[in-house]
């Protein structure tokens, strides 16, 4: 129940733009599609209001009677077989105007009268924030991200093993061409639904990426994120080494790592290999560019790391010497002993403690993936909707009395002014974002509070419903999906906390 | 203005596939049947694609034809450009000498089987997934290849099944409709549900609005009925009469009702038109097939024992 612009009237009728068919609606009818309707002269959404309904048992409303053995006891929070927090995805809204939102519902959380605002937001600021898991090289800082030849946001600064996206806008919603707002607000609709979406990158790589699902960079999928460079992953298990092995090299296409001489081995007194690095020396134990990138060996091109080695120097190597070699995601090694020429050979039994250490450095490497958070502030009108005083709203919020979501999925807040949120769309219901042509997102979001302090706060007091009323509305029940904190519950709140 | 948008139903590229784009909503399986086949996925994929593909434009085609395809269907009409539009026109016309029909009651139909037919032409003959469906709001076009067949079974609203039937390759039908009170198309009729069973999911749809519409106690005060375009707007139907409400009825004039209807669909038979149908209203149905004097013969559509008082002709 979205309102949308209309563009167009005639004999009453308002003239709907959602799709090609383009039909003549008028007032209490809804088009071809039964989706848009026109109520009072205003094009609405019609989708179904979601609820998340979260059954102890999916058998259905199971209600235990006293613990199994075996069980815990009673938490202190009183268990109810169904617990029903009303979304506000398919809600609706009441923008721009000044009436109370679609939905004001009030229920129980252990004995405590609670309300939740209820209300999708049109949403002509926002955007999304993109972790993509990978160290491959997307493109320079601020280079451009393009959809269909359209800008529709820019690379930011890389984060540890990941490297970042911000995409959407203002800007690029309603700042340039008519195109790039579309393609901009398709493309992060798409994102913010779970959708994959192909960007370019300017000066860098092509893209499909997808909430929760593994990047693909240049048609190649990435797979794991590793656990450091070559240098860190050194760092970290040098210790493990210790006893077993004389020399470790970690083979990343980045910054290779070599114990002897990095300054964790310093630390352990390993002495020196006489080892030999092809490679750009950066500190000692750190080495640049000892291959070209690829698909080998810790994201170089090598299948054989002994091609990055140089001879042993004889007056520092001695035969028996014993080297692991390994990559940064302890996907590849090999364990070696230099023989009476000094030259490494390959073993074929490779010690269980080595074994071990290998097999700690890829459990290390989580599966690359990619993640979208929604960013969206909650403007004046929004506000609106949930009280005759809107910055009492805001303020609620930062003295934690009125916790935000964003579809049942907790929102972080961001300090300072206004109500600016962020969460993670893989978290929500399937599509429970929407558009409008303006072009602006809608996204769900729930204010929920105590019932006295909606009052105090100037809510909307006469629109407030049971939530078993709101519940014969939903058309749409689904499980939650993430683990985080229930909407309703104390500990959210500051008097809970 | 939106644009046709596509996605996965089932949380990944294996599940089904939905396509949408304004009034028009597909939902589209592609499998084996279970048969042991390699390259069950590359197949969905490939079909998948092409469905994709040829989804982009095709209610911009039919847009673009709307006034023709809007008006009453005649026996040589025109013949419209587009390849979807050309399927509606022909679904209706051989019903257009004795009947009421403009090409939109094919509209649904011929959608689900354009799809399916683009689908089909990304293979070779022998490379074929053995069964594939696009279901269009219940007017669903399928394919089946081998040893595969599908189970559909007719449910009312409130999901009570109304009946299973099953579909083999060997099967001439390779469309079903189902039309009535209840969806989205208005009726002329009083029928809670039809179903048809035919070449294409084309003929199934034209014919089944027939079928329905025919389902009616004309005069009958319990019915109420007001002009298509007071109910909605642009409607096809214009200031023909569209059934908006039904009270009560006693059992034989259900089944006069259906009756009625049951006649239209032997005669659909009988030229050749459709398969089969299914008729239903309140708490009786119907069947018509070929030799209707023979109901429940050779392979009737079985009927489940949850109807209460199914009675036959």
């Amino acid at each position: 129940m979205v309102k949308q612009r209309v563009e167009s009237v005639a004999n009453g009728k308002i003239r709907c733009d959602a799709c090609p068919v383009m039909c003549y609606i008028s007032d209490g009818r809804s088009g071809a599609c039964d989706r848009y309707a026109n109520v009072g002269g205003e094009l609405i959404r019609v989708d179904p209001l979601t609820i998340i309904e979260n059954t102890i048992s999916e058998g259905g409303n199971v209600v235990p009677f006293l613990a199994q053995p075996g069980e815990s006891e009673w938490d202190g929070d009183i268990v109810h077989a169904t617990r029903r927090f009303v979304t506000a995805v398919g809600a609706g809204t009441t923008y721009p105007d000044y009436k109370p939102a679609p939905f004001i519902v009030s229920q129980k959380e252990n004995g405590v009268d609670m309300v939740t605002v209820v209300t999708e937001g049109i949403f002509s600021y926002c955007g999304a924030k993109v972790k993509i898991d990978t160290d491959r090289f997307l493109g320079p800082e601020t280079a451009t991200v393009l959809v269909d030849g359209e800008a529709i946001g820019h690379v930011t600064t890389g984060e540890y093993g990941s490297q970042m996206l911000s995409l959407g806008g203002v800007h690029h919603l309603t700042g340039g061409s008519k195109k790039e707002g579309r393609v901009t607000c398709d493309a992060l609709l798409k994102l913010c639904n779970g959708e994959a979406v192909d960007m370019q990158v300017d000066g860098g790589v092509s893209l499909t990426i997808k909430a929760g699902a593994a990047p693909v960079i240049n048609d190649v999928e990435e797979s794991r994120m590793r656990v450091g460079c070559g240098s860190a992953t050194i760092g970290m298990f040098a210790k493990q080494w210790m006893g077993h092995v004389d020399e470790v090299v970690v083979v990343d296409d980045h910054i290779t790592g070599v114990l002897s001489e990095h300054q964790a081995g310093r630390l352990l007194d390993v002495p020196a290999t006489g080892i030999r690095i092809k490679g750009r020396r950066s500190t000692p134990g750190r080495y640049f560019q000892v291959a070209e990138p690829g698909i080998g060996w810790g994201g170089t091109h090598i299948s054989d790391p002994l091609t990055i080695l140089g001879d042993f120097d004889p007056k520092t190597a001695w035969p028996g010497m014993r080297m692991l070699m390994v990559s940064t995601t302890g996907e590849q090694f090999g364990y070696y002993i230099l023989d009476d020429n000094l030259r490494p050979e390959l073993q074929t039994i490779l010690p269980a403690a080595l074994q071990e250490s290998v097999e700690i450095i890829a459990e290390n490497c989580e599966p690359a993936l990619t993640s979208v958070l929604f960013i969206g502030g909650a403007g004046g009108s929004l506000r609106a909707g949930v009280t005759t005083n809107p910055v009492r709203l805001t303020r609620s919020v930062k003295e934690a009395l009125t916790h935000v979501s964003c579809g049942g999925v907790p929102a972080y807040v961001w300090p300072g002014g206004g109500i600016t949120v962020m969460a993670d769309v893989t978290q929500m219901p399937s599509n429970a974002f929407g558009y409008v042509p303006t072009p602006a997102l809608v996204a769900p979001i729930e204010f929920t509070m105590r019932l006295d302090d909606y009052r105090a706060l100037g809510g909307h007091m006469e629109a407030v419903m049971p939530i078993e009323q709101a519940l014969e509305m939903a058309e749409r029940k689904v499980t939650p999906i993430g683990r985080g904190p229930w909407p309703t519950e104390s500990r959210n709140f500051r008097w809970g906390a | 203005m939106s644009r046709p948008f596509a996605r996965y139903l089932d949380g990944d590229p294996n599940g089904r596939l939905h396509l949408q784009h304004g009034p028009i909503d597909l939902v589209i399986g592609v499998d084996d049947g279970g048969a042991a086949r390699k390259g069950e996925a590359e197949r969905r994929a490939r079909a998948f694609a092409a469905a994709i593909a040829r989804f982009q434009t095709v209610l911009d085609e039919l847009v673009s034809e709307l006034p023709l395809l809007r008006a009453p269907a005649e026996m040589n009409g025109p013949t419209p450009v587009g390849s979807v539009a050309r399927r509606m026109v022909a679904a209706v016309r051989p019903f257009a000498a004795a009947d009421f029909i403009t090409p939109m009651a094919a509209v649904a139909g011929a959608v689900a089987d354009e799809i399916l037919a683009a689908m089909l032409e990304a293979f070779d003959k022998g490379d074929r997934p053995h069964r594939a469906y696009v279901n269009n709001g219940g007017d669903i076009a399928v394919h089946l290849d081998g040893d595969a067949k599908f189970q559909v079974r007719m449910a009312r609203e409130d999901g009570a099944s109304l009946g299973d039937f099953a579909l083999h390759a060997s099967s001439p039908t390779h469309g079903i409709a189902t039309s009535g009170r209840g969806g989205r198309s208005l009726s002329m009729g009083i029928a809670d549900s039809v179903t048809v069973l035919a070449t294409n999911a084309a003929a199934a749809d034209a014919a089944v609005t027939l079928i329905a519409n025919a389902v009616d106690l004309p005069g009958h005060a319990a019915i109420d009925r007001a002009r298509a375009v007071d109910v909605v707007d642009d409607s096809d139907l214009g200031e023909r009469l569209v059934v908006t409400g039904c009270g009560s009825l006693t059992d034989a004039e259900i089944d006069r009702a259906l009756s009625r209807g049951l006649a239209t669909a032997e005669r659909f038979i009988a030229l050749g038109l459709i398969d089969r149908a299914g008729l239903f209203l309140r708490n009786q149905g119907l069947l018509a097939m070929p030799g209707a004097a023979q109901p429940f013969t050779a392979t009737p559509l079985a009927i489940d024992q949850s109807m209460e008082r199914f009675s036959n002709a």
